[in-house]
């Protein structure tokens, strides 16, 4: 890193010298510490420790009142073969299922569209703008349009011959609608993280794929696409990752409901945590959770090979 | 720095047609993105009875601003921006300091278990925040942190590893010349970091700024079991609640309640857009 900057005092450092490293050197090591000293100490207490918490609690029975006993793989036993843990489960691999590939296909084709423009700032306004808001107020102003006796069915019901949809009444429909409020929330945020990526790709690649006669469909899939591909390999771990934490929306929108219909990971961890203080049940389904992240992020890790382009250096 | 340039001059041929058809597309698309947010105001301008009627109607006729003071004199709407603002303000500010500062060490300041550190900070990002919220709350009611804004502040000031992360990408990016000419002048670290390397990294400190204000102004889940006092709450906490008692019948109140919620905040948007804009693709590619 720095061997070769000469020590900077003016003192002799000859017999510092024969004790291994320059003390300026030394010091600096201190300060490295010291400069990372309260994140450290921050990540050990705030998410260390909670994590190591939540290992030991999962398997201990705890009301936070009782004496607390330990149970072994109870919690995980009694929570994998939950019914209600197990839709839990199911909802939020289809919500991230559903939602991270429509999400992204819309994210790419917009960005590409708002590429070719000059004029642009108005749609990423537009398109940006849900992604500001709070996932709270997303969800109270999506919850009023898909009333039943709302705007959104009544038009649904004036063009098709069918009775005004009860969106988050009917539990087939309720997770179609969490998927919408989803995909609507968060792709003006692809959508912008794409279009810096198409920006970066150099215009000399482009021309020279003109010269060799590359038309526009031409382009897009031997060009522009392989060089988005890893900023869009990286999006895809991170909406996957989000999607499968899926909670504030369906707190409001639905509360889980109707008949568990919309419960997710997280709205069961909250619920068995918080509104029935079984400490260590909660636990054990938020290590489930954890371990079904690891394993999804490590599935798109082993995938990518065959969909992700690099750029050797 | 990654920039999302606003209007791109392109030495493309002009396809007009093409480019007529994409507007009308992305019209199309944007008017869909908007619509609910228009919606919500012309609702919340609707009296009960045209909220009833059948069949609806998408303007309010007559107009009514009855229902804004009837929201605001409900719930302390302005003691919840105050808390939210001073809350985001507060981490804002810690985050900098220490995301910075760490990131520099990382960069910069080889220490003994260094990398070790680093990569158990990239490691703890793989971690669901949500797997650590039980113990998290069991931590903070052993501290008597619950229902205080000390649990949302102190633990997000101080254990953001994407912040560090990103800080770590901005100071690699600048020259090493910069930090070594400092060194050989005799400035210590900390005089380097400050004199030198401080200044040179305010586009990545705004960044990262914009990043901690929205991912905190926003934050949802650990206030609702941290809290429970409603003055403590932040703007989403008081809309979640103002939802639960209201969202039954008189949606034109809980409209009034949403447009108070978010039109400052997409006001501010507009304005600060660019800067914002670039935040946002900056993260999103990874700090490059």
């Amino acid at each position: 890193m720095t061997a070769s900057t000469p020590a900077p005092t003016a003192r002799p450092a000859a017999p510092r010298e024969l004790r291994g490293e320059p003390t300026w050197r030394r010091r600096r090591r201190r300060w490295g510490l010291a400069f990372v000293g309260p994140q450290v100490l921050g990540m050990t207490i705030f998410v260390a420790l909670p994590f190591a918490g939540s290992m030991v609690l999962a398997f201990a029975d705890w009301n936070g009142l009782t004496e607390l006993s330990w149970v072994g793989f109870d919690n995980f036993r009694d929570q994998l073969t939950s019914p209600k843990f197990g839709r839990s489960i199911l909802n939020t691999l289809l919500i991230a299922l559903i939602t991270v590939p429509i999400g992204l296909g819309l994210a790419v084709t917009i960005a590409v569209a708002l590429e070719k423009l000059k004029v642009r700032t108005l749609y990423l306004l537009l398109f940006f703008a849900p992604v500001v808001t709070s996932q709270v107020a997303v969800a109270t102003i999506w919850q009023q349009l898909f009333r039943a006796d709302g705007i959104v069915s009544g038009w649904i019901a004036r063009v098709l011959p069918i009775d005004p949809p009860n969106w988050l009444g009917d539990p087939r429909l309720a997770l179609i609608a969490v998927c919408i409020v989803t995909v609507w929330a968060s792709l003006g945020l692809n959508v912008v993280i794409f279009l810096a990526g198409l920006q970066n790709v150099p215009p000399t690649v482009v021309e020279a794929a003109r010269i060799d006669g590359a038309g526009p469909v031409a382009l897009f899939w031997r060009i522009r696409l392989p060089l988005l591909s890893p900023i869009m390999f990286f999006s895809s771990v991170i909406a996957f990752i989000s999607s499968l934490q899926t909670f504030d929306l369906v707190f409001i929108l639905t509360d889980g409901g109707p008949q568990d219909a919309t419960r997710t990971i997280v709205l069961h961890i909250y619920d068995v945590g918080f509104g029935r203080f079984q400490f260590g049940l909660a636990s054990a389904a938020s290590i489930i959770l954890l371990g079904i992240t690891l394993v999804i992020t490590a599935a798109q890790f082993g995938v990518q090979k065959y969909f992700v382009h690099y750029e050797e250096d | 720095m990654t920039a999302v340039s606003v209007t791109a001059p392109s030495n493309r041929r002009r396809v007009p047609a093409t480019t007529v058809v994409l507007h009308t597309l992305l019209i199309v698309g944007g008017l869909a993105m908007v619509f609910p947010f228009i919606w919500m105001i012309l609702t919340s301008l609707k009296t009960l009875p045209q909220l009833l009627a059948e069949p609806l109607s998408l303007l309010p006729d007559p107009l009514t601003g009855e229902n804004y003071p009837e929201a605001l004199s409900a719930m302390p709407f302005g003691r919840a921006y105050l808390n939210s603002v001073y809350i985001a303000g507060l981490i804002i500010a810690g985050t900098l300091v220490t995301a910075s500062m760490a990131g520099y060490a990382f960069a910069r300041i080889p220490f003994r278990g260094s990398k070790a550190l680093f990569i158990g900070f990239l490691a703890t990002q793989m971690i669901p925040k949500q797997v650590t919220l039980v113990p998290f709350y069991l931590l903070m009611s052993r501290l008597g942190w619950v229902d205080s804004h000390l649990a949302l502040i102190v633990p997000a000031m101080l254990a953001n590893p994407f912040a560090v992360f990103l800080m770590r990408q901005f100071v690699l990016s600048l020259p090493k010349e910069l930090d070594e000419a400092a060194t050989c002048d005799g400035a210590g670290p900390v005089r380097t970091f400050f004199a030198v390397v401080l200044p040179n990294l305010r586009p990545g400190l705004s960044a990262l700024a914009i990043i901690v204000a929205l991912d905190t102004w926003n934050n949802f889940l650990f206030p609702l079991v941290l809290l429970n006092s409603t003055e403590l709450f932040t703007v989403p906490l008081l809309l979640a609640g103002f939802e639960g008692q209201h969202g039954g019948v008189n949606y034109g109140l809980v409209m009034a309640a949403s447009a108070v919620s978010t039109v400052p905040v997409l006001i501010l948007f507009v304005i600060a857009q660019k800067r914002i804009l670039n935040s946002m693709a900056t993260s999103g590619l990874g700090g490059r």
